[in-house]
């Protein structure tokens, strides 16, 4: 049977095989250098007065192409495995009526089942695996010039990158397997494996993957560090500020989920209003160029210590960027065991309902 | 004799409508047995019940003593030819008797090579490019390959032209007195069966209606035709399967372990085809109560 399952998908596995080298080679020929690029910048850039900051942004810039190009492999890999190793692992047979070939062999049906999802379901993990570790390695530089765009731990990033993708991929191929099952045709099997699989994939970070640890909470001032700007109409000067979520300091890689502005007593509240004539306010005659030399901020530290006596703060909620393996661990668990609860639908309905 | 197949009060629905109803069988065995009747009547139901391929919704269905598909051991016994024969497209001839070899303990190679070769295929052609006759030749070799007690064919001939049916029977055949092997083998057309089998079971609309050893049934069918009577008046001991009418004659087909003694009529022997076109009109007559003598007066 291992035979027989090796022969029907020795194509898919060799065309497999084949985008993966060729991805390996491509990164394997321009790794070394980025990371040379990268260690070497970097080294370079710390005696400067304003640190590494432009360097990190002209890096991340140099690279953004290719680094969403090899992230958006990861990404879509595992939908491609669930759309062409599950859908027609199953419904290839039902269609071809060849189930009733291999089934009348001296070779029970489970076994057969068994053989095929276990066979091609750790040749998917294995390529998803493989897929992720090469972009993983590869994209390191990138990823640390990226942290104040992409932090590592936030969606996008996270889906592709470390061991979840291994999870994905069983998850699709299941998925994809187990559609096919149900509706026996490979090209509804594929649709419907595809919406799936994209609605849970939108789904896992906006809903769940929030709560899988607790988020932590704290109040902070504000600083320059979240203070987004001044906002007024022409010619009033500012009437109300608007916040950032921090970026710097714990917050650095950090996954935040929500940023709100409180105000003394503790209620949220969208934007903070500013009195035209308080501490706020622009000096008389517009607002000036600040003097060199002064750093960014200076000029607000009368604005910030105003807020801070009226009780504005921000309350923010966030996973610190050291999280990012435990929540990788947590996510693979949730998408194997999936995978293994749609693998056992499967065999439970090859014995009593199809044929 | 042992049974090589028993159903009792057998039955399989597919949702509201009975694809087979209360099918009680004892299938002989050492006998090549033709499974007939009409386009839907339940054959093919009947045989996937008996490979396993479907489960019963009533009733109990044994094979070989065992129940269908339930393990290696009774999977190695019945051999399947299935409808429209199945084989990979995408796989070669070879790949095809290597698919045998590996899933089957009992895989008897020189004989499917030889079967192959004296078929004249050839090994390197994918199973999509052979004609319909050389899949369904394929789809025998793995099934008879494997060397079971049992083999079952579903229309195996259907999709074949006039010569190429002849020869799958006659290679059928040779296979069966070499091996010993009983069959079961389904068609809708009685002449395929005629040459080939020494059983048969009529099957119309989802309901056995005859079953026994082709000599038995011939011997106790006739066809009597004598001045025109009401069929009622006849024995107890013989029934009328087919009757039919002009001003002054009554012919009339029956069935009965007797004699036949009343000088009145002529006993004509009966083709296996009009005995099976018989139980099949018969029930057609029964569904949809048609005066059908009537209206050709």
């Amino acid at each position: 049977m291992i035979w027989l399952t090796w022969r029907q998908s020795r194509a898919q596995a060799a065309m497999m095989a084949a985008a993966l080298a060729a991805l390996a080679a491509i990164l394997a020929l321009t790794g070394p250098n980025l990371a040379d690029d990268y260690s070497t910048g970097i080294a370079a850039c710390t005696t400067e007065s304003d640190g590494c900051s432009q360097f990190v942004q002209r890096f991340f810039h140099d690279h953004q192409g290719s680094f969403l190009a090899v992230t958006a492999v990861v990404l879509v890999l595992p939908a491609l495995i669930g759309l062409f190793w599950g859908a027609p692992l199953i419904t290839r047979e039902l269609e071809a009526g060849t189930h009733r070939l291999v089934w009348n062999q001296t070779i029970t049906r489970t076994r057969w089942l068994a053989v095929k999802l276990g066979l091609t379901g750790l040749a998917a993990m294995t390529a998803a695996g493989l897929g992720s570790l090469a972009v993983t390695w590869w994209s390191g530089p990138v990823d640390k010039s990226a942290a104040h765009d992409f932090p590592r731990l936030a969606p996008l990033l996270f889906d592709a990158r470390g061991i979840v993708p291994i999870g994905y991929a069983a998850f699709a191929f299941a998925l994809g397997v187990t559609v096919g099952m149900l509706v026996r045709r490979t090209l509804p099997a594929m649709a419907i494996t595809l919406a799936v699989f994209v609605a849970v994939q939108i789904a896992m970070p906006l809903l769940v993957r929030p709560h899988l640890i607790p988020p932590k909470h704290a109040t902070i001032e504000i600083t320059v560090a979240n203070l987004d700007g001044l906002r007024g109409r022409p010619g009033t000067g500012p009437t109300e500020a608007i916040l950032r979520t921090p970026d710097a300091g714990a917050y650095a890689g950090a996954w935040v989920l929500s940023g709100q502005a409180v105000d003394a007593s503790g209620h949220a509240i969208d934007t903070i209003p500013l009195s035209r004539t308080g501490a706020c306010a622009p000096p008389e005659g517009g607002p000036a160029p600040p003097p060199s030399g002064a750093k960014p901020g200076d000029a607000l530290s009368g604005c910030f210590a105003e807020l801070k006596r009226l009780g504005y703060r921000q309350q923010v909620t966030y996973h610190p960027a050291s999280r990012f393996w435990p929540f990788q661990w947590y996510e693979t668990a949730i998408y194997l065991a999936l995978a293994l609860g749609l693998a056992g639908f499967c065999f439970w309905r090859l014995r009593h309902r199809l044929s | 004799m042992s049974a090589i197949l028993r159903a009792r009060g057998l039955g399989k629905s597919y949702r509201r409508r009975w694809a087979l109803s209360d099918c009680t069988l004892d299938v002989p065995a050492g006998r090549v047995v033709g499974l007939v009747g009409p386009n839907g009547a339940g054959k093919s139901t009947l045989l996937n019940l008996a490979v396993g391929m479907l489960a019963p919704t009533a009733g109990t269905i044994e094979v070989l003593g065992g129940s269908p598909a339930s393990g290696p051991a009774q999977l190695a016994k019945v051999g399947f030819v299935a409808q429209d024969t199945p084989t990979y497209a995408g796989l070669s001839v070879e790949d095809h008797l290597r698919l045998g070899a590996r899933l089957n303990p009992g895989w008897d190679d020189a004989l499917a090579r030889d079967r192959i070769r004296r078929l004249g295929l050839d090994l390197a052609q994918r199973a999509g490019k052979l004609s319909g006759g050389q899949r369904a030749q394929l789809a025998l070799t793995l099934g008879v390959a494997k060397r079971p007690q049992l083999l079952i064919l579903d229309e195996p001939v259907a999709s074949l032209d006039p010569l190429a049916r002849r020869e799958f029977l006659q290679d059928l055949m040779e296979a069966v007195a070499e091996h010993e092997l009983s069959v079961v083998l389904s068609s809708h057309l009685v002449s395929d069966l005629e040459r080939v089998c020494d059983h048969l079971i009529v099957l119309v609309a989802s309901r056995v209606q005859l079953a026994g050893d082709l000599d038995t049934l011939l011997a106790t069918h006739h066809r009597l035709t004598g001045p025109r009577r009401d069929p009622a008046t006849l024995p107890a001991d013989q029934h009328v399967i087919a009757a039919s009418h002009t001003d002054r004659q009554t012919s009339l087909l029956v069935r009965t372990e007797c004699p036949i003694h009343d000088p009145a009529w002529t006993v004509g022997q009966l083709s296996l085809e009009d005995l099976v076109l018989a139980y099949m009109g018969q029930t057609a007559a029964n569904r949809n109560h048609r005066p059908a003598l009537e209206a050709l007066r």
